[in-house]
């Protein structure tokens, strides 16, 4: 492998594993502080995607279906808490299995009914459309570098919000002692509907930003949502940080496996998985 | 075994589904035997869902495998023998089951239910992209086993009526095997588990290879299923190890009541039922699938087996909540 094409195989490595930061830091901090294992939160990769293509064919312009969609996702999410997760809190597992898998099926023949199964593209914004020539004949598009910054953003934001304010100091203790918050007079409730908002949007956000690139397809949340689990499992259940570094290695051992061992690409993710939890079976930055 | 009214509605079931193929209703002979292969694979998956309490959303791997493996093991234009291609197919499947248990009995919880998913997909995956498995095109059963033996055939898989029989019988076998399994003092440690793993620990109980025989076990009966399902239809895809089959066999034993062999039973015919009815009705009946499980998640804790409980606390004038 040349110096060119290992640049190029690194930074998409870089831009998939952040992107899969998105969707992961959502799920994880549901994990970690609602203690809720939610099987749809690769539908909301899905719906964002979808709502960039909807919007984006209705105005022309994907900034502006990115700038509409993330309020339409943060009320959406903000909604099926209300709605649904908040009676699932004192629930087992299983029955959070039950009935996210239920609203899989729900938002999966739903998109079927509004959109239809076909695949459908998302053109890249004008101004990014641009690529970067690397050599005579290999060139980087500068819309993943634009991905790869926007997460690169977002993750520090995030790290900012939960480190240094007041909301990030209650999920940092919803995710320790949900009783203890309470009792100190704490609006969990409310704590719990802004996280779940926020990971909705996140992941919705993820399912935005891939749209021209991966285009739009059913059942697209799917692989998104198992390759998250991964993650989190790697990561350790409500770490954000672990969730980053996790999502890195799953980006980078995903793109040069498939360079490299093409014949079990498939398979490198779930084996890295297979090792770490052999080492350590709650994940690598399990908290506390 | 003594003789009650439950064992007499178990025989009289029996009897019904013994007297099937006799009404001559090809289409439906052929769904309930579906159905049964179902039945098989939601009772394995019972064993570790409703009598362990591990809540594995992989299942569907054993039985891919297994289904794999007959496809596999079958020479291309001739009948393999039904002595040699069942148990390999179901040692297999146990196999696979014995090595992902020694990695995802490591965790508990959230974790494990994440896990087990995540080996399923990689499993599908492995059929999926290698040539091993012919892609997702999937493979084709020529020719179905022989049972066949020195020379003297007892029946013939080829004739509906006598996979029909089979099938049934390998539902009976797989439901006494069961059974007896768990009134052994192993499925009483199982049964320990579920309730206290902490418990069963300090009785001195190393639980961790309880469970690994547990998933082992279940894996395998599952591959009767898996082994089953190939026999019938001739054919196996990647699709067989989908999580949406993982999670149909969930919802079958939930459906059933988990911890209930004939539970596990009627669940998986309760399924078929409601996907026959609801694909009559409109192509996109997953919707009214799913808008059921939430209902029934939001409205009945405790699932379907916890209805009659209720109804009986409502009638002798209790509250009917909890």
């Amino acid at each position: 492998m040349d110096f060119a094409s290992f640049l190029i195989q690194t930074l998409n490595s870089l831009q998939y594993g952040l992107l899969l930061f998105l969707v992961a830091s959502g799920l994880t901090l549901v994990f970690g502080i609602m203690g809720i294992i939610n099987l749809a939160h690769g539908s909301f990769y899905m719906i964002g995607a979808y709502l960039a293509f909807v919007l984006a064919s209705l105005t022309g312009n994907l900034f502006a279906a990115i700038a509409l969609g993330i309020p339409l996702a943060l009320l959406f999410g903000a909604f099926l808490e209300w709605a649904l997760f908040s009676h699932l809190y004192k629930r087992d597992h299983l029955e959070q299995v039950l009935l996210t898998y239920g609203l899989i099926l729900i938002f999966e023949e739903v998109r079927s009914l509004l959109v239809g199964d076909e695949v459908h593209g998302v053109d890249i914004p004008a101004v990014f459309s641009a690529s970067i020539q690397l050599s005579d004949v290999l060139s980087y598009p500068v819309y993943r570098l634009v991905i790869s910054a926007v997460c690169i953003v977002l993750a520090v934001a995030l790290y900012f919000v939960i480190q240094r304010t007041r909301l990030g100091m209650m999920i940092r203790a919803g995710n320790h002692d949900r009783v203890m918050v309470e009792a100190l007079g704490i609006n969990i409730n409310m704590i719990y509907r802004v996280v779940f908002a926020l990971g909705v949007a996140l992941a919705a956000l993820a399912g935005m930003l891939a749209a021209p690139i991966s285009s739009v397809f059913p059942n697209m949340g799917s692989h998104v949502l198992i390759i998250s689990f991964v993650i989190v499992v790697i990561g350790g259940i409500g770490s954000v940080w672990g969730a980053l570094v996790a999502a890195l290695v799953i980006g980078f051992a995903d793109t040069f496996g498939k360079v490299l061992v093409p014949e079990l690409s498939g398979m490198v993710v779930y084996l890295v998985m297979a090792a770490v939890l052999l080492w350590r079976p709650e994940g690598i930055f399990k908290k506390g | 075994m003594k003789f009650d009214i439950s064992t007499a509605f178990k025989l009289l079931a029996l009897v019904a589904l013994a007297c099937v193929p006799l009404a001559g209703a090809d289409f439906y002979t052929e769904l309930i035997a579906k159905t049964l292969v179902m039945a098989i694979f939601a009772m394995s998956l019972d064993l570790l869902v409703g009598f362990t309490g591990l809540v594995s959303f992989g299942h569907a791997a054993y039985f891919g495998v297994a289904a794999y493996a007959v496809a596999l093991l079958s020479p291309k234009y001739e009948a393999a023998s039904l002595w040699y291609v069942l148990p390999a197919s179901v040692g297999l499947a146990a196999l696979a089951a014995l090595v992902v248990g020694v990695f995802v009995l490591r965790t508990k919880g959230i974790y494990f239910i994440m896990v087990t998913l995540a080996f399923a997909q990689m499993f599908f995956y492995v059929f999926h992209d290698t040539p091993l498995g012919g892609g997702s095109d999937g493979l084709y059963l020529n020719v179905k086993p022989t049972a066949e033996i020195a020379g003297f055939q007892p029946f013939d898989l080829d004739n509906p009526t006598h996979l029909y029989y089979f099938i049934l019988a390998m539902l009976v076998l797989v439901y006494l095997f069961l059974a007896r399994v768990l009134q052994s003092p192993f499925g009483r440690v199982l049964v320990g588990i579920k309730s206290n793993e902490h418990r069963m620990q300090s009785l001195g109980y190393v639980t961790f290879r309880y469970k690994l025989a547990a998933f082992a076990l279940a894996g395998g009966l599952g591959g009767v299923a898996g082994f089953l399902y190939s026999v019938v239809f001739g054919f196996v895809t990647p699709e067989l190890m989908s999580w949406h089959q993982s999670g149909n066999v969930l919802l079958m034993v939930i459906l059933g009541g988990m911890g209930n062999l004939v539970g596990a039973v009627a669940g998986a015919f309760a399924f078929v039922a409601m996907q026959e009815v609801f694909s009559m009705w409109t192509k996109h009946w997953q919707l009214a699938m799913g808008l059921m499980i939430v209902a029934a998640v939001l409205f009945m804790p405790g699932g379907l087996s916890a209805v009659p409980g209720r109804i009986k606390r409502a009638l002798q004038g209790g509250s009917a909540n909890d």
